[in-house]
């Protein structure tokens, strides 16, 4: 794809637009829901069967994924010596398993 | 020494760099004097003390940008430097300019600074001037601005010296050579912007910035490239949406 690198810039900034307000809702969520003692009960019947809580934090894990592996390949080129195409693709790999992972754990509790 | 320096009857205690990427300290007294620059202590050493030390001037007042070195750990022009004024308990530490490869002494060679320069394609491209009327640029023009805020640059390589993205990735272009491009890219004579912004928006480009503004802190010129780097970001990403930058 020509200009790559400036997309994934891009993609940086706009899924940490998108990270900055889901994180905001996630801490007070934390700290609501730990009121009264934490239960994996009183998570389920928050999150089962809601399209809202699934949604928010679906694309909290897409955010997450992009933001992860674009800034992880930023701070890998910055310290050590690795460039290129394997970087690339093991950043690549990198986003889609917090993908994967992000995934499985929001579709267990929906 | 000549009547006209003031000799104020104290030493200064200098520790200059000796060798190249591998070396040490070497130890020197000399005699302070009144409004003595550090680029003047290092010439005493040089001319009193050791004619081996290297090191590098011309001007000697500030408008070739050639005396740049590390003064107690911070990228400075030595001959706008008091000594009076950087001393910390009666020593100064001299180094190379931090991010260049050492010569020897305190000469660091900036061939890579300069070609940086060329990789961001940091040079006036004409446009076919035979067919056009000389252009008239508005000095009130938002792009004139903007490049005459940038455009007093000397190339001391204080900015790249002092700048911690240049530390971590080699490949960086560095503050001068992308603020060169910003003074290009705004220069409405200028035969080749979309050219420009291609050369600077890569990731070891104007991307790679985190705007710690160590650049500006430190530009002996008081230019702000943090600003001029910043405004690269954004043009080539509204280009890029726009689809002129291909």
């Amino acid at each position: 794809m020509s200009r790559a690198d400036l997309w994934l810039y891009v993609a940086q900034r706009v899924s940490a637009m998108i990270l900055a307000p889901l994180v905001i809702v996630h801490l007070l969520t934390i700290i609501y829901a730990i009121q009264g003692g934490l239960t994996a009960a009183e998570i389920l019947q928050r999150t089962q069967g809601s399209l809202l809580w699934g949604s928010l934090y679906g694309l909290f894990v897409v955010a997450v994924a992009v933001h992860g592996s674009i800034g992880l390949r930023a701070i890998i080129k910055e310290m050590s010596i690795w460039r290129g195409r394997s970087l690339d693709l093991a950043m690549g790999l990198f986003g889609l398993s917090l993908l994967y992972l992000g995934m499985r754990a929001v579709m267990a509790v929906v | 020494m000549s009547a006209a320096l003031e000799e104020t009857g104290q030493q200064i205690t200098l520790e200059i760099w000796r060798g190249q990427e591998e070396g040490y300290y070497e130890t020197y007294s000399v005699p302070a004097q009144a409004s003595q620059t550090i680029l003047d202590v290092v010439t005493y050493v040089q001319r009193r003390i050791d004619p081996t030390l290297s090191y590098r001037f011309a001007c000697r007042i500030g408008m070739c940008g050639s005396c740049a070195m590390m003064v107690n750990g911070q990228p400075r022009w030595t001959c706008r430097t008091h000594a009076s004024k950087v001393l910390k308990d009666g020593k100064i530490r001299l180094s190379p300019l931090r991010n260049l490869p050492v010569i020897k002494d305190l000469a660091t060679d900036m061939t890579e600074f300069f070609e940086k320069w060329q990789t961001a394609k940091g040079r006036f491209v004409p446009t076919d001037g035979k067919s056009q009327e000389f252009a008239s640029v508005e000095p009130t023009s938002t792009g004139r601005k903007e490049a005459d805020a940038g455009i007093e640059c000397l190339g001391c390589g204080v900015c790249y010296s002092a700048c911690d993205v240049v530390a971590w990735n080699k490949d960086y272009l560095g503050p001068a050579a992308l603020n060169r491009a910003w003074t290009l890219v705004n220069d409405e004579r200028d035969g080749d912007k979309m050219g420009h912004l291609a050369a600077v928006a890569v990731d070891a480009g104007c991307h790679a910035c985190h705007s710690h503004q160590q650049c500006t802190t430190y530009c002996p010129n008081n230019l702000n490239p943090t600003r001029a780097i910043a405004g690269l970001k954004r043009m080539s990403v509204a280009a890029a949406l726009k689809g002129d930058l291909k």
